[in-house]
């Protein structure tokens, strides 16, 4: 079955390693870079992510099928007629991490969406990049992600472009939630006769309501969940039933079944397959007691190459890496019932059975989260990276205990992309130099920066996030820094450390030494073995 | 008693506004609390009596006093308004330039203390002449003048005819560079008087200035002129230039001044025109006094206060301070004199103690029983002598023990002194000074900017630094040379009448100094603080200067903040905008060869730049001939993301948005064409820019008006404030290049960003502030601005503006 992989063995589930005095040093993600760490045996763990799922045999007929047989909705043919208006809504640039190899997920379904269109005779067909308050992705990212062939047929009839949230005659209100929750969206996409969604979901956050409610919404319609009370209610935002970002979503999409156009949900799942099964960076997926002599060799050669490497160049390296990602499942028509579908396939591949809490958390964070692709990943983007998506991969209740520590291993270089993340510079600049604490930073900035005029213009006519967005990302990390007794860095720019209110450490060694002025002498340790992505599902 | 003598007496000062005119006035005011004061002061632009009030009585010197009407129904400054008097005058002029009521107010006076002198070391001769030699002669005559036209009595019983006394205070250095011996008589009495007619040194001296001034004009002169105006400024423009020569004139007619005053001096036996100018003032203020009642005093060299009104009290930077202050910043290795020389300075309330008595005392009588000149001098070389060598230790050791900070926060060790001749002195700091001025040519001529260019400003000051002391050295060395020994015998027998009381209150004995407590304890720790040394690490002096000039330039009173934009808020240029609109529709054969012809024109280029800014615009925007109007404002949208905003400052973009968000109107004047910053629009209120012409959709290469660089940059600034009633005085602008000078010099607060060498040293010495914008790391790097290809962008193929 496991079509892809050279082994052609089935394959293995996600476990807890307990670190012995034979464990060899464990790989840590650190950026452009990585690390290997030898944990403290006897008292240490390691939680390594699930072997890549097989890949669907036939990722295009299992589309169509979809689109044929959906769930709760009729047939994707049936819901098109000539003369109608039909909008086909993207996930953006943020899925999948990293980039995938073409032919993109995206690209496959949009262009089977479109053949049924063409044989039902709609004409009036629009491409929406469902950025919410994202970037806009430039010509080749959309090629990237669409293919050349549907650009070149809608991007010169303006027919294929990035949703914008501050067009003054581009959005719609719909209504409001049962709790007073306004629900905007697109206007192109609310006065259609079929809304077609098709998400990536990379992650048990996404897709389900959050996909219309927040992709295609604009500052109003989102800060009624990205804000610090609703995030410290997420417990996790990655567990869709316990995540109060998701039940406000939720009723919005209350409002959108009600007053908004007919949606039709296509959801998808990827494998593990990150780094490939060959290839240089395979060696990134296996866990270290199986690394071969010729694996041990790829990787101290890469890592030396790297050293020498300057960072600009390197990020280039990385940041041209396109993951062998494989289709897993595709599942397509009513909102919910879809997504509880895609939850069940999202979690077999993701979720790893851990037994009890630590101490000390340590995660080695990669070089690109959802907001860095083709870009710099900046001191807040760490924070959000570590704190927000690496924390909240669990179900249950939190890995590392309350009061606990958080160790992450990251450069974090004082460096910002100046074209992508304007307002992060002045948030760095301005909001951290002053206060690092979540609601204070909530009340006092967040308005500023939401209705300031430059950003506005920067995210509707250059490539720039919406002021707004670096709120959201510390937002995001709110619930950790809530939780935790203590972030240490390691490896990291200890000034740009200090910034964001942590704590700067040069080595794994002084890290644990520094952690355990907060949780004791001798702490447990629990290593997050992340990416390829797991989650911890904590009893 | 001095007070009670004082008290009935009204006293007229000049020269208050000095050292020791302040002390005088702050202990008539505090130990003669009846007296009336008169002092007469050069009225400025601000008038006499505010001019008092601002220099003098805002001196702390006066914090004493001002205390003791804490608990008083009176304040201090309204028992200032019942006792002193300000009176326009200025001891440079015939007749003191006095009004009618200024004559009438000093007929009112029983005493003259006449202070003014001009005593830099570098003034010229001319000024030196008219100050310090016709000054005293002029006030005797006044005084006459005033006595004659008196028509009531005195406070202290002066009728018509009776003029007041005149204390006029000399130097000890009248007696010249010698050995031995310099007893308490007039000039003429001394065996080595040499008789040089004041009258022919006065016509001499102006006759220098003219021919100075002559010279300062010939071709040669004024060409050699204009070209030092342009290796300091750069292409700043025309006026810029205009004003930097005549500036340079002026400067280079002082120097010759001063030069022909030193020689002068030297040639008599002085060691400088103050010392030279002064003792011809003697003679003439003798010569001339008619029947007014003359006594000198001379001091030595005046230092801080010993006690009054507080230890260590001094005002402005004295003679020995800047040789002492660079010789902390180690900056000065070596400083001539001979160890066991005795170096004779004296703390300003002993002068002041002196004058006082004297003043209380009243003229001197002759045998006939009429007033006679009298001098008294005041000193500690005979009496208390501080050898220069133990001087040297005490200075040493104290800033070995409380060293000065470098601006790496390192402490300084000062050197060991080894006591040179003065020529090996003078000769090491002239080839230091070469290699300075070398290395200052280099750096200039390279394109620098930003932290690097201040690397030259740094090295500026430097040399700045070095040639003062060396000035000091030339003429300071002449005092630590002197080996004269100024006699105390009339001191002393005026400090032998003074009662018990008096003696205590008025100490004048140089006997009682000990030095050690005096240098170490008093005088060192209040020189630090007013040359602002850094004593101690962490955040320097120029740290905090930039902070509060940051904060004065983002108050909210300012009206208008104005930018510059390539180097100022962006790391690019006109030449990086044409060749990435150039090369976006080229393929990749041409791109290279683009590429290749635009890198072999960059020295011509650079070089017009340099001569002329609008020159150069002109010039080259010829190459946007025929290119289309509405592709270049669609590429140019793009540009911004790929060639602007991934240039550009953030410091900068967030300061334009910081000055906005403070209600102050925001402009934009560059050079740059109109469509390429377009898309900047949002972020400035206003924007001027160069614009084309266009013909059929299309460009034609020439501009519709002079493009906004240099002097009309300026003009376009005023005409904006006009247009906008907005005061300058109230403006803020930015700029990174010399040829912005009229528009910084314009403003009230002119800033220098990422300043290229010459503004940067510019800025340095004007105490702009100045900052080093930088672009964001991670800021993607591409070393040549080549567009990225259009893609068969179909907006394009259709000719069609997206919806």
């Amino acid at each position: 079955m496991n079509r892809s992989d050279p082994r052609g063995k089935a394959p293995r589930p996600g476990f807890v390693l307990d670190v012995d005095k034979s464990t060899p040093p464990i790989l840590f993600h650190h950026g452009e870079q990585f690390r290997l760490e030898k944990l403290p045996a006897g008292r240490s763990r390691v939680i390594y992510p699930a072997e890549p799922l097989a890949g669907l045999d036939d990722p295009d007929e299992a589309i169509r099928q979809a689109l044929l047989n959906p769930i709760d909705e009729d047939p994707l043919p049936a819901l098109l007629w000539p003369g109608m208006k039909l909008t086909i809504a993207f996930d953006d640039l943020s899925l999948p991490l990293p980039s995938m190899r073409q032919p993109d997920v995206r690209q496959r379904i949009i262009e089977e969406v479109l053949d049924m269109a063409a044989a039902a005779a709609v004409d009036d067909v629009h491409l929406i990049a469902a950025l919410a308050l994202h970037r806009r992705m430039t010509e080749a990212e959309l090629r990237h992600a669409l293919g050349d062939r549907i650009y070149d047929a809608f991007a010169p009839q303006q027919a294929l472009y990035n949703h914008d949230a501050e067009d003054p005659d581009g959005m719609v209100e719909l209504g409001l939630t049962r709790h007073d929750e306004q629900v905007t969206m697109n206007r192109r996409a609310a006065e259609s006769d079929l809304l077609v969604y098709v998400n990536l979901n990379i992650v048990s956050m996404d897709g389900g309501w959050k996909s219309t409610a927040t992709g295609l919404s604009d500052y109003a319609g989102v800060r009624h969940h990205h804000n610090v009370a609703t995030m410290q209610q997420s417990k996790s935002f990655m567990d869709r039933h316990c995540s109060e970002l998701h039940h406000s979503n939720w009723r919005q999409g209350e409002v959108i079944k009600a007053h908004g156009p007919r949606i039709f949900q296509i959801e998808t799942t990827i494998n593990n397959n990150t780094f490939g099964y060959d290839g240089p960076l395979s060696v990134l997926q296996k866990r270290e007691w199986e690394w071969s002599a010729r694996d041990r060799a790829t990787f101290i050669g890469m890592k030396n190459a790297l050293d020498v490497t300057p960072s600009a160049a390197r990020r280039k390296i990385f940041q041209a890496w396109q993951a062998p990602y494989e289709l897993t499942s595709v599942q397509a028509g009513e909102v919910e019932a879809v997504h509880e579908r895609t939850l069940q396939n999202v979690f077999e591949q993701h979720i790893v059975p851990v037994e009890g809490q630590t101490d000390v958390l340590t995660f080695g964070l990669p070089y690109i989260c959802p907001y860095n692709v083709n870009s710099v990943m900046n001191p807040i983007l760490v924070m959000c990276l570590g704190l927000g998506y690496f924390f909240n991969l669990y179900r249950g209740k939190p890995l590392v205990r309350e009061g606990g520590v958080v160790i992450m291993s990251h450069p974090t270089p004082w460096e910002f992309h100046p074209v992508h993340h304007p307002s992060y510079i002045d948030f760095f600049e301005q909001v951290l130099a002053d206060t690092t604490d979540p609601a204070e930073i909530e009340q006092r900035y967040e308005k500023q920066f939401a209705y300031d005029e430059w950003y506005i213009h920067l995210y509707r006519n250059s490539y720039a996030y919406h002021g707004v967005h670096p709120f959201y990302m510390w937002y995001w990390g709110a619930h950790a820094l809530q939780w935790l007794g203590r972030v240490i860095v390691v490896g990291a720019d200890p000034r740009s450390v200090r910034r964001l209110g942590f704590q700067p450490a040069s080595t794994m060694q002084d890290a644990l030494e520094m952690a355990a002025d907060v949780v004791g002498p001798r702490p447990s340790i629990t290593h997050f073995h992340n990416p390829p992505i797991l989650m911890a599902d904590v009893s | 008693m001095i007070s009670e003598e004082l008290n009935n007496k009204r006293i007229a000062v000049t020269g208050a506004t000095g050292f020791l005119g302040t002390a005088l006035v702050e202990r008539l005011l505090r130990s003669a609390p009846d007296s009336e004061l008169v002092l007469m002061v050069r009225p400025g632009r601000r008038g006499a009596q505010n001019r008092v009030d601002r220099d003098i009585f805002r001196n702390d010197a006066f914090d004493r006093i001002r205390h003791t009407f804490d608990s008083s129904d009176e304040t201090f400054e309204q028992m200032c308004r019942r006792r002193v008097l300000a009176v326009s005058g200025d001891v440079g002029l015939d007749g003191l330039g006095l009004e009618p009521g200024g004559l009438a107010m000093l007929a009112t006076c029983d005493v003259v203390i006449h202070s003014a002198a001009t005593v830099s070391f570098d003034s010229a001769l001319d000024d030196a002449v008219e100050i310090n030699l016709l000054g005293p002669m002029r006030v005797a005559a006044a005084m006459r003048a005033a006595a004659a036209a008196r028509t009531e009595p005195t406070r202290g019983g002066l009728k018509a005819d009776e003029p007041a006394h005149l204390i006029a205070v000399s130097t000890c250095y009248v007696a010249g560079s010698r050995r031995g011996s310099a007893p308490e008589e007039l000039i003429d009495e001394s065996p080595f008087f040499v008789d040089a007619a004041w009258e022919a040194e006065v016509e001499s001296a102006r006759r220098v200035r003219v021919d100075a001034e002559q010279a300062s004009r010939t071709p040669e002169r004024l060409s050699e002129l204009a070209k030092q105006a342009r290796r300091s400024l750069g292409a700043a423009g025309g006026p810029a230039l205009t004003d930097k020569v005549e500036q340079l004139r002026r400067q280079w007619v002082g120097e010759q001044l001063t030069d022909a005053g030193r020689a002068r001096a030297s040639s008599l036996g002085f060691p400088d025109a103050y010392a030279f100018t002064k003792a011809l003032g003697e003679r003439a203020l003798i010569e001339t006094r008619g029947d007014v009642p003359v006594s000198i005093v001379r001091p030595s060299i005046i230092e801080s206060a010993f006690a009054e009104p507080s230890p260590g009290w001094i005002r402005g930077f004295r003679m020995a301070e800047p040789v002492i202050a660079a010789y902390a910043r180690g900056l000065l290795k070596e400083f001539p004199g001979i160890p066991e020389g005795v170096i004779d300075i004296i703390p300003v309330d002993f002068v002041v103690a002196t004058i006082l008595a004297v003043a209380a005392r009243g003229p001197e009588l002759g045998d006939d029983e009429t007033p006679k000149p009298d001098v008294v001098q005041i000193a500690s070389g005979t009496a208390n002598p501080l050898r220069y060598g133990e001087l040297v230790d005490l200075v040493r050791s104290w800033f070995n023990d409380h060293p000065v900070y470098d601006e790496h926060n390192q402490p300084i060790s000062v050197p060991e002194w080894s006591f040179p001749g003065r020529g090996r002195v003078v000769r090491q700091l002239g080839r230091a000074r070469k290699s300075l001025d070398l290395g200052e040519r280099v750096l200039h001529v390279l394109p620098l900017r930003g932290r690097q260019a201040d690397l030259s400003a740094d090295l500026e000051e430097r040399k700045e630094q070095l040639e003062r002391a060396n000035g000091y050295v030339e003429l300071y060395g002449a005092y630590a040379e002197c080996e004269a020994l100024y006699q105390l015998d009339r001191m002393y027998k005026l400090w032998d009448s003074l009662d018990e009381s008096d003696q205590r209150e008025f100490c004048m004995d140089p006997r009682v100094v000990d030095w050690q407590t005096y240098v170490q304890g008093v005088h060192l720790p209040s020189m630090v603080k007013q040359a602002r040394l850094k004593m101690a690490p962490g955040a320097g002096s120029s740290e905090s200067r930039s902070t509060r000039l940051r904060r004065q330039v983002l108050s909210p009173e300012r009206r208008l903040a104005v930018f510059d934009l390539e180097n100022t808020l962006i790391a690019s240029n006109v030449v990086a905008s044409y060749a990435w609109l150039a090369t976006r529709r080229l393929n990749t054969t041409d791109r290279v060869s683009f590429t290749l012809k635009t890198l072999r024109e960059a020295p011509a280029l650079l070089s017009l730049d340099r001569q002329d800014r609008s020159d150069f615009l002109r010039y080259f925007y010829r190459r946007f001939e025929g290119a289309p109007v509405e592709l270049m404002a669609r590429d140019s949208r793009e540009m911004l993301s790929d060639l602007l905003i991934a240039k550009s400052f953030p410091a900068g973009i967030r300061r334009v948005r910081q000055h906005r968000a403070l209600g102050h109107k925001t402009l934009l004047i560059t050079g740059a064409l109109d469509f390429v910053v377009e898309p900047l629009r949002p972020l400035f209120d206003h924007m001027v820019t160069a614009e084309m012409t266009t013909t059929n959709g299309s460009y034609d290469g020439r501009l519709t008006a002079v493009p906004p660089t240099g002097e009309a940059r300026y003009q376009t600034l005023v005409d904006f404030a006009e247009a906008h009633g907005l005061d300058l005085r109230q403006a803020v602008a930015y700029a990174d290049s010399s040829s912005d000078l009229p528009m910084l010099e314009a403003v009230g607060f002119p800033v220098a960003v990422n300043a290229e060498t010459k503004l940067a040293s510019i800025a340095r010495r004007r105490g702009w502030l100045v900052e080093h914008w930088q672009k964001s790391a991670g800021a993607p790097n591409r070393v040549l601005p080549i567009g990225p290809r259009a893609r068969r962008s179909p907006a394009f193929d259709r000719r069609k503006a997206p919806a």
